[in-house]
């Protein structure tokens, strides 16, 4: 049977024209593009300014403003250890969101170390960040502030534009992690006013291996990595020529299709949410029914727990993910590398509850009759595993809703 | 060869359980939860004599917590009490081809549902 992929938010598969860009670059092109003044690192570094072009265009930027790194995880340590030091004489306070991707979260400890103190800004129960709790723990230390622009687990849009001008009025600044929404929503850095932006490669059929960061002309930014003088001087060692070639061909096509991708998307979720809440008890949905990236469906099950849910549509042919405790780390050394999602337990899910959540998120490729099947067995898995919970017996028995 | 985390009898058990359901007249019932996980396991025991005639299962949990519950209740059915009471996680563990690491407390979530149920036994019939 054909695999029936629902897991875009993990990754995506390289576009075949993405692909055949990406080739001639590993061998025929392999030139450094440091060699300026030879042929074979001339075609090398025009290929890398055409890219930086498209993957600007995509955001609206400058060329200028566009740096590329090894991955979305570096874009992050880049934006925020590199803006942190550049303005730490004006103060020592960062803010993160409590649903942050860990590339940011878990900076904490060695920001800690240099002298930062992390705040952390909550979101409600849609996972949108909370306004008056960004006044209140906004301090004149403050300098920066980090919130994700669409979480990919949760799929809520946050209202980036409305959080940088307050942001500026208070001379703070503003990164933002645009992994899940660059190249999949019509995404403009000057109308959202950050500073920095996060985007990667393979969220939109580009190659793994490959990142970027907008860093908003005149912002002073202290880099992370030594050494020559690549990338403008934000990031030393020799381009991934292939990958940066890669990456601007995937943003040239997300740009040029993201209309009919999103019309096509908009329609397969609602099908697949609609689906779903008829034919499921008991189902929650997460994140903002409106304000979330196209194509994303996530929810949470009762008396279901997300693994094993996870395994039957595997076993059915269906990839999705979970943010449940026990699929949490399955590299875990011990049960406490198990945990409940962080963003699930910021919008209020049950932590303590190993809850059956649900992450299905659709791109370009995907088609009506795959969200019909999935549509077909999602009913047949969660009646088998209900039939073996004890917590749905004791809610037949007694009423609890003890989840 | 399994292709995932988990062996291909952890796979079989959780595709298959064995002893899944409620024993309504049952003589010993074991419920254990782990905060850890979150999982949920019930476990329902028919005795007579001194043996297992029947031993059956609910589990609220991961793919280890649903096979190791039905491990379970194979390595005991027909064993005296006393064997039982010798089963230990290791053991189901092992009768599984192993568990990861993050998930050997599956299998010691088993052994303590076994215990609580023997003991619940135990007290019903006023041994302990």
């Amino acid at each position: 049977m054909d695999r029936i992929y629902f897991d875009n938010a993990s990754t995506t598969p390289i576009d075949k024209r993405v692909l055949d860009a990406m080739l001639p670059y590993f061998s025929d092109f392999f030139g450094n593009p440091s060699s300026v003044l030879i042929e074979e690192g001339q075609m090398p570094g025009k290929a890398i300014d055409e890219a930086r072009e498209r993957v600007a265009e995509l955001i609206h930027a400058e060329k200028g403003e566009i740096i590329f790194t090894g991955s979305a995880t570096e874009s992050n340590n880049l934006a925020i250890k590199g803006l942190a030091l550049a303005n730490r004489s004006k103060g020592r306070r960062i803010i993160f969101s409590d649903i942050e991707h860990f590339s940011i979260l878990n900076q904490a400890d060695f920001l800690t170390d240099l002298g930062f103190q992390i705040d952390y800004v909550k979101v409600d129960g849609y996972g949108i960040i909370d306004m008056g709790d960004l006044e209140r723990k906004v301090t004149e230390d403050t300098i920066l502030v980090a919130l994700i622009h669409g979480n990919l687990e949760i799929g809520t849009i946050e209202p980036i534009e409305e959080v940088a001008r307050f942001l500026k009025k208070r001379g703070i600044l503003l990164h933002s992690d645009g992994t899940g929404t660059c190249g999949r929503i019509p995404v403009d850095v000057k109308e959202l006013g950050v500073d920095t932006m996060t985007l990667s490669a393979h969220q939109i059929n580009g190659p793994k291996g490959i990142g970027a960061l907008y860093i908003k002309r005149g912002t002073r930014l202290t880099p992370i990595i030594h050494g020559g003088f690549q990338e403008m001087g934000y990031r030393a060692g020799t381009e991934n020529v292939p990958y940066i070639v890669g990456f601007g061909e995937a943003a040239r096509i997300a740009r040029e299709e993201m209309g009919e991708r999103m019309a096509h998307l908009t329609m397969l979720s609602k099908k697949l949410r609609e689906g779903l809440a008829s034919s499921i008890e008991y189902i929650h949905f997460t994140g903002h029914p409106e304000k979330r990236l196209p194509g994303h469906v996530s929810f949470w099950i009762e008396f279901v727990e997300g693994e094993s849910l996870l395994l039957w549509l595997n076993l059915n042919g269906i990839a999705s993910a979970s943010g449940s405790a026990c699929a949490s780390n399955m590299a875990a050394e011990d049960e406490g590398g198990l945990k409940a999602s962080h963003v699930l337990t910021a919008i209020g899910v049950p932590p303590e509850i190993c809850h059956g959540s649900i992450t299905f998120s659709l791109w370009k490729d995907n088609t009506v009759e795959e969200v019909e099947y999935v549509l077909s067995v999602m009913p047949g898995i969660v009646k088998r595993l209900r039939d073996m919970s004890p917590l749905y017996e004791n809610y037949k028995k007694t009423g609890a809703r003890t989840i | 060869m399994a292709k995932g985390p988990y062996s291909d009898i952890v796979m079989d058990h959780f595709m298959n359980p064995r002893n899944m359901g409620e024993i309504e007249d049952a003589d010993g019932v074991g419920e254990v939860g782990n905060p850890a996980c979150g999982d949920m396991m019930k476990l329902y025991l028919k005795i007579e004599g001194d043996r297992i005639v029947d031993a059956k299962f609910k589990t609220f949990g991961c793919g280890a917590a649903i096979a190791s519950s039905s491990m379970t209740t194979e390595l005991i059915k027909g064993k005296t009490i006393d064997e039982a009471l010798k089963l230990s996680n290791e053991a189901v563990s092992e009768a599984l081809g192993g568990l990861p690491p993050a998930k050997r407390h599956c299998s010691v979530l088993a052994e303590d549902a076994l215990r609580l149920a023997l003991e619940d036994y135990k007290k019903k019939k006023g041994l302990a």
